[in-house]
């Protein structure tokens, strides 16, 4: 696995060879590719473009955007905004919790679920809610919330 | 040559020379952290700032600004020694500096500008943050909770010694200074143990492993001495 993210990686990377100001669309490359930029990926990526690890790793780390560990095959959003927390959200990423183990920031053990909070949806009408990849769900309960995630989880397997 | 005031003192400065070195060729003491002569001045740590009368009074960095001619620049006056002992307030709330518990207490650029500016007490809660040190290193040690973040080692590390084994990693309150990918500092592959960045430190986050506190006296020195060496290129 990791010689072949190295692989991988330094293939992505190659249009960047030797081009140290070009370190973070290199790594957006390899993000967009991977899903996340692994350790094998980094070290890569500093040898191709020819910038200190230490560097590769300073950017990696400050920005949000970049992730150091996979994602799950699908993307779940709660709501955090003000009508959703009146609404019951906590009740929400606590039913998560529950079925998925894991909460905000993170990714399921079986791999199908990554679960961030985001400030606001834009339907509080619907609050409280959340979104797993391009669909939104609201109205939700502690109880159809863990409803809905076993469903896609089904269908996942 | 240029002409400024600073303090109210005539300075002359060489095209280039920041107000730091200004003050300091004429005796003038502006209190500094994360600026060691031979490194770049990267005006991290803010305790040097010096106010601009004929600017509105704006308040630059001494050691990243260079000096212009007719600036008129205060550069000790109660609200800037109040401003710096804020500056060193959060400092100290931010991590654990237990001067008691430290290698470097005696010998310590934090303390010793706390001393300096009359910081008797902190006014922030204190963070606490539970951080790690990383006693990998043979010779060596790291004690992230008595790091100021001044960035001395980093760029000691990658403009003196050349190895660019330290960088940041992580931003705002979290940032810490982490060898190559976040490895052990003693698995890493690029430093050379040349214990640079030990001398460059302020403060007890870096030491010298077998060094009781009496013995741990930092010796910033080292990096200058050793770039005047040099060839200019």
């Amino acid at each position: 696995m990791t010689t072949s993210t190295e692989t991988r990686a330094a293939e992505l990377t190659k249009p960047y060879t030797g081009r140290p100001a070009e370190l973070i669309q290199a790594l957006h490359r390899v993000q967009t590719e991977l899903g996340y930029i692994p350790e094998a990926a980094q070290a890569a990526v500093a040898e191709t473009v020819g910038v200190p690890l230490s560097q590769v790793r300073g950017v990696v780390t400050f920005y949000h955007f970049f992730r150091t560990t996979p994602v799950g095959r699908h993307t779940l959003r709660l709501c955090l905004g003000t009508a959703c927390h009146v609404r019951g959200a906590d009740l929400v990423l606590k039913a998560i919790r529950e079925e998925l183990g894991v909460g905000l920031g993170g990714t399921s053990a079986d791999g199908v679920f990554t679960v961030e909070g985001v400030r606001c949806l834009g339907a509080c009408g619907l609050a409280p809610v959340m979104m797993i990849d391009e669909e939104v769900y609201g109205k939700l309960d502690p109880k159809k919330t863990k409803r809905i995630l076993r469903g896609i989880r089904e269908n996942a397997k | 040559m240029i002409n400024l005031r600073i303090d109210d003192t005539p300075v002359q400065a060489e095209p280039g020379q920041t107000i730091l070195v200004a003050a300091r060729g004429v005796g003038i003491r502006i209190p500094t952290l994360c600026q060691v002569d031979a490194l770049s001045p990267v005006g991290a740590c803010r305790l040097c700032l010096v106010e601009i009368r004929n600017w509105n009074g704006r308040l630059v960095p001494a050691c990243a600004t260079p000096a212009q001619e007719g600036l008129d620049v205060v550069a000790n006056s109660d609200k800037l020694t109040t401003l710096r002992r804020t500056i060193l307030e959060l400092l100290f709330s931010e991590r654990n500096h237990i001067c008691a518990f430290c290698v470097s207490s005696g010998h310590c650029e934090l303390q010793d500008l706390a001393t300096e500016l009359g910081m008797d007490h902190v006014t922030f809660p204190y963070r606490f943050p539970s951080l790690p040190v990383d006693a990998t290193h043979p010779k060596f040690g790291l004690d992230h909770n008595r790091c100021v973040l001044c960035g001395r080692c980093v760029r000691a590390c990658s403009e003196v010694e050349g190895a660019y084994t330290w960088g940041f990693s992580g931003r705002g309150v979290a940032t810490l200074v982490e060898a190559d990918l976040g490895d052990p500092w003693g698995a890493s592959k690029t430093c050379t143990a040349c214990g640079k960045c030990v001398q460059a430190c302020p403060v007890g986050a870096l030491f010298e492993k077998g060094k009781a506190t009496a013995e741990q006296v930092k010796r910033p020195e080292i990096l200058a001495e050793v770039t005047e060496r040099r060839p200019r290129v």
